[in-house]
């Protein structure tokens, strides 16, 4: 994996700061059928390859991020702001 | 030709000219009864437990790459029987009664030892719920020694007892666990099969599979299409791509696992140990190094490599467990992908595709479940019905809510 992670708000970090939360999922509705929360907790596409999923800053800004990696070569591409990602995705 | 004292004599005296290939190399027939998808542990003991237990060998395992190159070959090589739940423990013991007889069973030696595992506890709270474990693992008929601080001080006197933070109070010891030679378990599996007439594919990669009105036709593979009565995927941490190619969607994600080896040293440590307060284990092989290893790194992989950061976390966690590996160099590293399901427990059981078969989910604990894991596979293909201990493997237990949580932590990272 890359050393250093370019968060969009302190710049280039080492990894070491940063902790891995997990697939970026978009929440359902809490209305939205057992169905599609079952989907929404269990269910993974498991890519190889480019995958995004929620990152903390923990020793840093302390924002969530959303992280683009590839799972088969640990690159990452991309560093985005949690709140933009999610701004974006329920549009 | 059938290993024994008396092969080796007569080889010897002859030059070992008249030793032949373990296994033949077939070209891909265009049918087959079942075809196995994944040439590794599992995989092929499926294969091996078909065609000796079911009387079905029609059968080709199919392999990307060469038979023990994955998971199989990048293990810790540990087998127990310690669980506490009752879907679990009677197929673990199934597994550890297959593993006491493998050896004689497919005439190869896989150098099973039975040499102890035992897990230490380091508080009051950690002692009773290993209690328990205990008590649950005897109930099963499973043999299980609860040891107090003495007892394992006796058998491992340099364990850090006193460590500030976790001192160690006792440990749950099962005198049958212990470890075997993992490759020698691929090999043996393999022989076996081809023995008796399963077709080993190997360097062949499934790159399809072909389905027609609910039902699978056949894989592609990058040797040609090969039809198949019954499709069996046994693929561990590439599950979800095989999976996919049928359409169906896994309650799984890939994450990487590490495992470390070191030099080679002067017998120091006789059994299995495991740190109660870290993830942490280690054994040390007939030649003398240390194999261990410690927590997945918690982020999904398909690399078979993992990170720095987590190789000085294991190291850390076995200091604080043997202050003498301080001392230690470590030889080599490696990783390997594994299927991390969404309580930590397998799955063993039927898709929504009435011929399509699902071997998957080990999480970090697959290799000591080879033999119950192919027995059971076998088994629920040739007769549509799962083995009674392998029955609470369902893949539609999440949906249904039956979540089999022997440790309470599936692919999450931050529950392990």
């Amino acid at each position: 994996m890359a050393s250093l992670i370019a968060c969009p708000h302190c710049g280039r970090r080492p990894k070491e700061e940063f902790t891995v939360k997990g697939a970026a999922l978009a929440r359902p509705e809490p209305q939205a059928g057992a169905d599609a929360w079952f989907d929404h907790v269990y269910l993974r596409d498991n890519p190889r390859g480019p995958y995004q999923e929620f990152w903390h800053h923990t020793s840093g800004c302390r924002r969530w991020l959303v992280v683009t990696r590839d799972t088969a070569t640990h690159e990452v591409e991309e560093a985005r702001d949690a709140a933009l990602w999610n701004r974006e995705t329920a549009r | 030709m059938r290993y024994s004292a008396l092969s080796i004599l007569k080889n010897g005296l002859f030059g070992n000219k008249g030793w032949k290939p373990a296994w033949r190399t077939p070209a891909p027939k265009p049918h087959y009864d079942v075809v196995i998808v994944g040439g590794g542990g599992h995989g092929l003991a499926t294969a091996y437990y078909l065609a000796k237990e079911f009387g079905i060998t029609n059968v080709a395992v199919v392999e990307k790459g060469y038979v023990g190159s994955g998971n199989v070959g990048r293990n810790t090589t540990i087998i127990r029987s310690n669980y506490l739940l009752q879907g679990n423990n009677p197929f673990y013991e199934l597994s550890m009664k297959l593993w006491e007889g493998l050896e004689q069973d497919f005439n190869f030696n896989a150098m099973v030892s039975q040499r102890g595992v035992l897990n230490l506890y380091h508080s009051d709270a950690q002692r009773d719920a290993y209690t328990r474990r205990g008590n649950a693992m005897r109930l099963h008929g499973v043999d299980a020694d609860l040891l107090d601080r003495e007892a394992v001080r006796a058998i491992l006197p340099f364990l850090d007892f006193d460590n500030a933070r976790f001192p160690i109070q006792g440990g749950l010891l099962q005198k049958r666990g212990g470890t075997v030679r993992h490759d020698a378990v691929a090999w043996g599996y393999a022989r076996g099969a081809d023995l008796r007439g399963v077709d080993i594919l190997q360097n062949c990669e499934v790159t399809g599979i072909r389905q027609s009105q609910g039902r699978v036709l056949g894989v592609e593979t990058t040797r040609g299409f090969i039809g198949c009565n019954k499709l069996a995927l046994a693929a561990a941490g590439n599950s979800s791509r095989v999976a996919e190619m049928a359409g169906l969607k896994l309650p799984m994600e890939s994450h990487v696992l590490q495992a470390f080896v070191s030099e080679g040293l002067k017998p120091f440590i006789d059994g299995v140990v495991t740190f109660g307060a870290g993830h942490f284990y280690v054994s040390q092989s007939d030649k003398g190094g240390l194999v261990f290893g410690g927590d997945i790194d918690g982020y999904n992989s398909y690399a078979q490599r993992g990170n720095l950061a987590t190789v000085e976390h294991v190291a850390e966690a076995g200091k604080a467990m043997i202050p003498a590996l301080s001392r230690i160099r470590v030889l080599r590293s490696w990783g390997g992908v594994m299927d991390m399901s969404m309580d930590g427990s397998p799955i063993i059981d039927r898709t929504p595709i009435d011929n399509l078969y699902l071997n998957a989910g080990w999480c970090y604990g697959g290799f000591k479940a080879t033999p119950a894991s192919g027995f059971c596979f076998a088994h629920l293909i040739a007769r549509d019905l799962p083995q009674t201990t392998a029955s609470a493997f369902r893949l539609d237990r999440f949906e249904r809510g039956y979540l089999l949580d022997e440790k309470g932590q599936g692919a999450q990272p931050n529950l392990h």
